[in-house]
């Protein structure tokens, strides 16, 4: 079997149990459902971490190649292909792995649920469009694969579907998307336009005829063409990546089953902006502009939805600001061109945000699904797996030395710290006060649920136990990878160039490799982590909430009605939804109001069709008087009409 | 003035002036007679014609067959019903001179194509079957038109039988289909009856 | 001298008449049957005159079918005009106004 064949398994595999779950799930059963799924999803982990294996370590070159050419139109290859480099064999092992995770967790999660094939169905679906976005090599499938993961995202929200709320997350979920997907379009049509391709390899060996042409918006703006299409595409990622101010569908998308949340809504499809980006590294690389932009966006995230994730009660609510505010240092990251460190912590965000979601699920299932945390407390006795692995996630999520989120994290720091261009000011005390912040939501995440005295009722807490074999052991594989992987990867994926092939950084721009003197090895760096600024911000965040909702619980009360202002912009999420509803919900339901009123109603409806038939009518009223049912009548007109024929004959011979 | 132009002017008068009073009488007996006379007339001027078939075909048809026809209707409706004219003069300008007008278009175009100046031809030689000719054009060029008008013949027959056939109930005509179809049980009746003869 | 003009004339003044009975005669069916005959025994006068003078026997073909034809017709039309009145009593053209919009 060829690597090639191999490859084309990977993302067909899922493809194949999605269809299998989700035609036949009746026929072959709950349990013939996941066995099928997850054997497809364990398989195309196997194969993708030989894929893996024999790009880093066995040196295989970059494969880039067509499977299919679905239309050739004007010149212009639409195909279907894969393009298989180191960036695409992480994303590749990373989708696989924390997908067959969930798989397996979901056997637990879900295990009384009535949808429990079509779950399974959905999530190997999505596997498989995933996959299909990452191993593009072109723009029209990285599209596909684009809106593929939006619509089993869509699904999956709404997949409690007689939950009134759940369809209202899934439909906004799907609305606020479509807003970037329409930037992503335009940016796609406009690469279309100048380069006159949609294959990556012609688009970035094109990219440097068409740096410095200018393109006239909006009247008479100039703007570089390269800027337009790298914010366009950029407007796609904010909407997938749920940046500021396209973040509003994530919170909601809470609706659906925490496995999804792992998942999609953190591990996976929240990422694809990210890797969007870092794969089209050439082309962002080529404006500045564009990197300042999405500096500035993904610092606004990274600090301000860290800060509303403090007052949240729903404990996943709280993870899902915190993955929007990591999504945020991803993205200031790519801003400063540090395109490696952002996929590094895309890396290791995908394993422990994925821990900690389904840490805050098994303890949801535990409670009966309940969510919220001032009824849990003092749950560390009953569920010490849970706790320990939870512990493991949210250290790894402030970046304490050691764990994975460290490196990731504290060289994206490093990286905004020496880069040089328009925001990095702000976006340097973003990063900085989003540690602090991201430190104290976290550990009163888990002092809230995990310790202190218990706030259940006592029907809760006599069912509160650990969860089962199937939802334990994803969350001791994941928290494996959580601590440790930072520690193995950031030498050779930052600094060895095992990403070089990949993404495409210019010298001027590379901070990445001014930090390679300062990272010497990731033991020392570890070390020297103890003593910076970065560390003891975390150790402020972690024992300012120790204090306060450890040792002195009333005192939380008391700064909320002593911040009562700042605190209710922060409960209102800063009012982006009410702003929506008001302007964009409510203006174009008026505007539709009077489309529908003056345009459907009135013009098509009144003048047109009703105006029309009545027309007619009138006309056909006049008319019928000239019929007067008398034979002589009709003659005398056929008669008359001879007459015009012969005088035609006499008077035209 | 030959003999031929003379019985031409003749019959020519006698036909307009009997179409005239097809269209003038009151009594559609007369009409029909009237109708009659023309379609006579019209025979002779086609025999001056030397279409000598198609006039006898003419008398026989419409005299023998159609205007009979005509008549049977007539005095089948109850002609007293049908009123005295009225409305005549009321409507006679108008239309006498739209037909004024069109009688001018019409001369108009006969007489000033040069047909005025076209002579009658030769008369055909002795002998000549003018019939044998339309005949054989009929059973070659025009099979087929003749076939089909036959066919419209029958079916004109069977639409007017179908018009006009009424079934009048209360009349003891026989069904054959009826009664072909019987069943022994609705015409025998069984009865037991006991052996002196009483019915029990 | 006889013309071929003498006999197309002949044609048109009993066109003229027939199309003057169909207009003028506002009381009986029967007679614009009759006036209708008129119509077709003008139009065949013309195919006559036009077969014989131009000596071409198809126009005396088609006088042979526009009988046939015509026969036809004065059959349905009689049969048609003994429905109406058996169903109406009346044979009066005013009376005809169904088509009446």
């Amino acid at each position: 079997m060829t690597i090639q064949s191999l490859i084309l398994l990977i993302p067909l595999l899922p493809l194949i149990g999605c269809l299998t779950a989700g035609l036949f799930g009746a026929l072959i059963g709950r349990a013939g459902a996941h066995w099928v799924t997850i054997l497809a999803v364990a398989g195309s982990l196997l194969l993708s971490s030989y894929v893996a294996w024999e790009v880093f370590y066995n040196d295989l070159p970059v494969l880039n190649y067509s499977v299919y050419t679905w239309a050739v139109t004007d010149g212009i290859r639409f195909e279907i292909g894969f393009l298989i480099d180191s960036l695409t064999a992480l994303m590749m092992v990373v989708v696989t792995f924390v997908s067959l995770m969930v798989h397996i967790y979901t056997i637990g999660y879900m295990h009384d649920d009535d949808g429990y094939q079509r779950f399974f169905a959905y999530i190997n679906l999505f596997t498989f469009a995933m996959l299909m976005l990452v191993m593009a090599n072109n723009f029209l499938q990285l599209f596909f694969g684009w809106e593929a993961v939006g619509v089993v995202s869509y699904l999956l929200i709404g997949f409690w579907f007689k939950k009134d709320s759940a369809v209202r997350a899934n439909l906004k979920a799907f609305l606020v998307n479509r807003v970037g997907d329409f930037g992503f379009l335009l940016g796609i049509a406009a690469v279309l336009f100048y380069m006159g391709s949609l294959d990556y390899a012609e688009v970035f060996a094109a990219t440097p005829a068409v740096e410095g042409q200018t393109i006239a918006i909006l009247g008479q703006m100039e703007w570089q063409v390269m800027t337009f299409i790298c914010i366009c595409l950029f407007i796609g990622a904010m909407g997938k990546s749920a940046q500021v101010p396209l973040h509003v569908w994530l919170p909601d998308s809470m609706e659906g089953p925490t496995p999804i949340s792992a998942l999609i809504h953190a591990a996976t499809m929240v990422t694809a902006g990210i890797f969007m980006v870092a794969r089209l590294s050439p082309m962002f690389e080529t404006s500045v502009t564009a990197l300042s932009f999405i500096l500035v966006i993904g610092a606004i995230t990274a600090l301000f939805m860290g800060l509303v994730g403090i007052v949240q009660n729903d404990i996943k609510r709280v993870i899902a600001y915190s993955t929007l505010s990591q999504l945020g240092y991803m993205t200031v990251a790519l801003g400063v061109s540090a395109y490696s460190a952002a996929i590094f912590h895309l890396m290791t965000h995908a394993f422990f945000k994925a821990l900690l979601f389904l840490a805050a699920g098994s303890v949801i299932m535990a409670l009966h699904h309940k969510q919220d945390m001032r009824q849990m407390g003092g749950l560390a006795r009953y569920m010490p797996i849970t706790t320990v692995t939870a512990w493991l996630g949210s250290l790894a999520l402030i970046g304490f030395p050691f764990f994975s989120g460290f490196y990731s994290k504290d060289l994206i720091i490093e990286a905004v710290k020496l880069a040089d261009r328009p925001g990095v000011a702000f976006a340097t005390f973003a990063v900085y006060a989003g540690v602090f912040i991201t430190a104290l939501y976290s550990f009163r995440l888990l002092y809230l649920a995990f310790h202190g005295p218990t706030r259940m009722d006592e029907d809760t807490r006599s069912h509160a136990h650990e969860s089962p074999l199937v939802v334990t052991i994803p969350l001791i594989l994941l928290a494996i990878p959580s601590v440790l992987i930072g520690y193995f990867t950031v030498q050779p994926l930052l600094f060895g160039g095992a990403l070089a092939d990949a993404i495409h950084v210019r010298e001027a721009h590379d901070v990445v490799a001014a930090l390679a003197d300062k990272v010497t090895s990731p033991f020392a760096f570890a070390l020297h982590g103890f003593v910076t600024l970065v560390f003891w911000l975390a150790m402020l965040g972690v024992g300012l909430a120790t204090y306060i909702y450890l040792f002195n619980p009333a005192l939380a009360e008391r700064i909320r009605q002593r911040l009562g202002l700042v605190w209710t912009i922060l409960d209102r999420k800063y009012g982006f939804d009410e702003l929506y509803q008001r302007v964009f919900a409510g203006g174009g339901l008026r505007i539709a109001d009077g489309l529908s009123r003056g345009g459907d109603r009135f013009l098509i409806d009144g003048v047109i069709v009703n105006g029309t038939a009545r027309l007619v009518g009138r006309l056909a009223g006049v008319a019928r008087q000239i019929q007067s049912g008398f034979l002589f009548h009709y003659a005398f007109a056929m008669i008359i009409g001879l007459v015009a024929i012969v005088a035609s004959f006499v008077l035209l011979r | 003035m030959p003999i031929i132009e003379i019985i031409f002017y003749l019959f020519s008068a006698v036909l307009i002036g009997s179409a005239l009073s097809v269209v003038t009488v009151g009594n559609p007996v007369y009409a029909a007679l009237f109708l009659v006379l023309s379609f006579f007339s019209a025979a002779c001027i086609w025999l001056l014609l030397q279409a000598e078939f198609l006039a006898i075909v003419l008398v026989l048809v419409y005299v023998g067959a159609v205007m009979v026809l005509f008549l049977f209707v007539v005095m089948m409706l109850d002609v007293s019903a049908v009123r005295p004219r009225g409305g005549f003069a009321a409507y006679l300008p108008v239309g006498l001179l739209v037909m004024l007008i069109m009688a001018v278009q019409m001369f108009l175009v006969i007489w000033t194509r040069g047909l005025e100046t076209q002579p009658m031809p030769e008369p055909r030689p002795v002998g000549y079957s003018h019939t044998s000719e339309i005949g054989r054009l009929l059973y070659t060029d025009y099979l087929y038109a003749f076939e089909i008008a036959a066919v419209i013949l029958l079916v004109a027959i069977i639409a007017a039988i179908a018009l006009t056939h009424r079934r009048r109930p209360g009349t003891k005509a026989q069904d054959p289909g009826q009664q072909v179809k019987v069943r022994r049980e609705e015409r025998v009746r069984l009865v037991k009856m006991s052996a002196d003869g009483e019915e029990n | 001298m006889l013309t071929l003009a003498h006999f197309l004339t002949l044609g048109a003044v009993l066109f003229c008449i027939g199309v003057a009975g169909i207009f003028l005669n506002r009381k009986n069916v029967l007679i614009l049957l009759m006036c209708i005959e008129l119509m077709l025994l003008a139009v065949n006068m013309n195919f006559v005159a036009f077969s014989r003078f131009l000596d071409n026997y198809d126009g005396q073909v088609f006088v042979f079918f526009i009988l046939t034809v015509a026969a036809a017709e004065a059959a349905i039309g009689l049969a048609i005009l003994v429905v109406l009145f058996r169903n109406r009593g009346s044979i009066d053209v005013e009376d005809l106004a169904d088509l009446k919009g």
